[in-house]
């Protein structure tokens, strides 16, 4: 964003207050912010709203693919690591199609890719897009196969360097396709197309990233504005290179040729697994891949999860009464609080234990056991709470409830509101197996 | 136009650490392995020197108890067999060894010492790759543990873990009487990675006799955190912090642990599989945050993050 006193120098200077700020100034100060719409001020001239604008614009543009509920987000990021706030739009992981197979193939993948959906912490994850490949097809077939995946939900990418075919498959699809691709040999071609289509445009198969960036700024001239970059990416370090010169150029230089989404095209190999792994870290918007077997797309997915995890917000399970092994009205009951990390250890720790149990997790809006204590998220009220309306007694009949050894303070309190008895396990969780073994039978 | 300006350096440097010593500096390894070195984020060649790629290290446990089913057609007899088991890791292509005596943990097996350190001859006398020990986590045990492994891999270079906060002075002690190194171990936080290389330092200890674990928490299990911690351990290493300057070790066997690798699920793939990709992907997230050593469990593992180190370092 501009400065106050860049801002300042573009505007009327005028005083007027209509903007309902009693200077320009003052204006251009809540502009700095973004507490304010430049259209407030009514005497703005079209250069300076212009150049307002462009210098306002996020660093990445963000650019959608698909339409609905499922199109795909790509771009908009503003960091080059994720601690530093947060990476917003988790890659799009897309299969690619090749028409050459023939029509009964890719509606196969079609139904292939919609059953790549999985359960995940309590979240969907899933392949989130297929690209329809021309290849050595002939452009009646492609046009049918692109409107065939058009007609699913699922966003879609459409891959011909041959405009012509590109012009007839775009036709066919209503649901704004993303084009791969215009290259420095056909990019007049499908900037035309992208422009009568309207879909989002790739531009790619330059020898460099200044010459990526020239292409891109022809096309932006021509009249597309939503623009994916495809940098070469044919070994892990040129896709870490470019991928990381595009991303910094965008933020740290404010370079606008290369302030777009990227994308990686990779194949089926082990090489391509692990670049489509490094593109989920390193900056990439889109991955497609030839091929995306189970054992791999699950930990990928879990990965994006992981990486895309907002670093601000923990994550949380859903609070309740959770079962380790099958627990009976004889098995203990220990409480932890909903900070994932938390109670993915203590579970782990009491399976091995190899004993069954009753595990309440208490909501502490995702804090730890200590953090959430000393903070008043996790109190003998909360725990009592929690208690009752998991119906805990009905569960266990020991009437006993095991608490983390770090809160051993709550004994009494917790003891005088459930009447349970109250005993205090070990410290940290590690020592739960051996704790285990002390409790009665 | 043109992106000079994007290329970042650094004034800071990780310092070189050397595992393992051969005849000439009076140990009997095969070859030394020397990690860290680089002055720039992992594998940024372009703008920076990365002398040394990531070393792969194996993990060796001395106790069945801690190799999980889905590894028996892998292992087989070997989790009962540590010192052939270790020969196999050689075999496999690990750069260096990680021997875990987990038995000798009072609360298990409690493997007496000398066991322990018989075992340590044994594995040392078998293989020739550089070796880390690591103890029990029983603090009163492992002191006398480390005293005897220090002084059974006398000449060896070492390295010793895991130092913590509240458990180094002994483990230290024992490394520093016979030249070994350790491994400073903190839990998922960059102020106590930054704790415990003080207290060594202060203790004594020698940068260069020191690696740093920060816990390198799984894949879908918090591997975010660790992602993290990793890169702004790294970076702060980098803008000049003489502290953290220190290589980062991974121990990505963890993988082995996630509830999503230990279950059938065929919906998510074939079991075996879908662990050694979920042990690639955390070690390859490692890497890429600043790992300068993982520790990985599968034969296919080592390959596939050979491969990647390999084609990640570039033909520079």
């Amino acid at each position: 964003m501009p400065t106050a006193m860049e801002i300042y120098k573009l505007l009327p200077k005028k005083n007027c207050g209509e903007c309902k700020f009693p200077t320009c100034l003052a204006f251009a100060m809540q502009l700095a912010n973004l507490k304010v719409a430049l259209e407030a001020c009514p005497y703005v001239s079209p250069e300076a709203k212009a150049a307002l604008e462009e210098s306002g614009a996020p660093p990445v543009r963000l650019v959608t693919f698909g339409a609905g509920e499922s199109a795909a987000k790509t771009g908009d990021e503003t960091q080059l690591f994720r601690h530093d706030k947060t990476f917003y739009h988790p890659t799009v992981l897309g299969l690619v199609l090749d028409c050459a197979q023939g029509l009964d193939k890719v509606r196969a993948g079609l139904d292939d890719v919609k059953g790549l959906v999985f359960e995940r912490v309590g979240q969907q994850v899933r392949v989130d897009a297929v690209a329809v490949k021309q290849s050595v097809a002939s452009a009646d077939v492609f046009a049918e196969a692109a409107e065939a995946a058009c007609s699913q939900a699922l966003p879609v990418v459409l891959m011909s360097e041959d405009a012509k075919a590109m012009a007839g498959a775009a036709a066919k699809c209503k649901s704004r396709p993303l084009l791969y691709k215009a290259t420095p040999a056909n990019i007049d071609a499908m900037v035309e197309v992208a422009k009568s289509s309207g879909c989002p445009l790739v531009i790619g198969g330059a020898p460099n990233l200044d010459e990526l960036g020239h292409l891109a700024e022809k096309a932006k001239k021509a009249g597309v504005q939503d623009i994916v970059l495809e940098p070469a990416a044919s070994t892990a370090a040129e896709l870490l290179q470019n991928m990381t010169t595009i991303r910094r150029a965008a933020i740290r230089k404010k370079h606008r040729p290369l302030g777009y989404p990227t994308i990686a095209v990779l194949g089926r190999s082990q090489s391509d697994q692990l670049r489509g792994a490094l593109g989920v870290m390193k900056y990439s918007s889109i991955v497609l891949m030839d091929d995306l077997p189970r054992e791999f797309v699950y930990p990928l997915m879990a990965l994006r999860q992981n990486i895309f995890t907002d670093p601000q917000v923990p994550i949380q399970v859903k609070p309740g009464l959770y079962t380790v092994g099958e627990p009976t009205e004889k098995s203990p009951v220990m409480f932890t609080t909903n900070f994932s990390l938390t109670y993915f250890t203590v579970r782990a720790d009491i399976e091995k234990s190899k004993m069954p149990a009753w595990l309440l997790v208490v909501d502490t809006e995702g804090q730890s056991v200590m953090t959430a204590f000393a903070a008043g998220k996790l109190t003998p009220e909360s725990v009592a709470k929690a208690i009752e309306t998991e119906k805990v007694k009905e569960k266990s009949k020991r009437n006993e409830i095991v608490i983390p050894g770090m809160v051993s303070r709550m004994s009494g309190k917790l003891n005088e509101l459930t009447e349970m008895k109250v005993t205090v396990g070990s410290r940290e969780s590690s020592g739960i197996p051996k704790m285990m073994r002390t409790l009665s039978q | 136009m043109g992106f000079d300006g994007a290329k970042e350096s650094f004034p800071g440097r990780i310092k070189d650490v050397t595992i393992g010593a051969t005849a000439e500096q009076g140990g009997t390894r095969g070859k030394r392995v020397v990690v860290g070195g680089s002055n720039g984020l992992p594998f940024h060649k372009w703008e920076s020197e990365m002398p040394h790629v990531p070393a792969v290290a194996m993990d060796v446990v001395d106790t069945e108890r801690m190799v999980p089913d889905v590894l028996h057609g892998t292992l087989g007899a070997l989790a009962k067999e540590p010192v052939e088991w270790a020969r196999k890791c050689q075999e496999w292509g690990a750069d260096m060894l990680v021997l875990k005596l987990a038995s000798a943990n009072p609360e298990e097996e409690n493997r007496p010492v000398e066991a322990c350190e018989a075992l340590v001859k044994e594995v040392l006398k078998s293989v020739q790759l550089p070796l880390l020990v690591y103890g029990c986590g029983s603090e009163e045990k492992d002191a006398k543990l480390m005293e005897a492994v220090s002084n059974a891999g006398r000449g060896e270079r070492l390295f010793l873990g895991l130092a913590e906060e509240k458990a180094y002075k002994s483990i230290t002690a024992a490394a520093m009487a016979n030249g070994h190194g350790v491994v400073a171990f903190s839990n998922l936080d960059i102020n106590l990675a930054k704790q415990i290389n003080i207290l060594l330092l202060d203790f004594g200890m020698k940068p260069e006799n020191i690696l740093m674990d920060p816990l390198m928490a799984p894949l879908g299990m918090g591997l975010e955190y660790s992602y993290s911690v990793i890169e702004r351990l790294r970076t702060g290493a980098l803008v000049g912090d003489p502290v953290l300057q220190v290589p980062i070790i991974c121990d990505c066997s963890c993988a082995w642990t996630v509830p999503e690798v230990l279950e059938e699920a065929p919906q998510k793939g074939p079991q075996l599989q879908r662990g050694v990709h979920w042990e690639s992907i955390t070690a390859e997230a490692a890497m890429v945050a600043g790992a300068d050593i993982v520790i990985l469990r599968h034969p296919e593992t080592v390959a596939k993050v050979k491969a990647a180190t390999a084609e990640l370092r570039g033909g520079a």
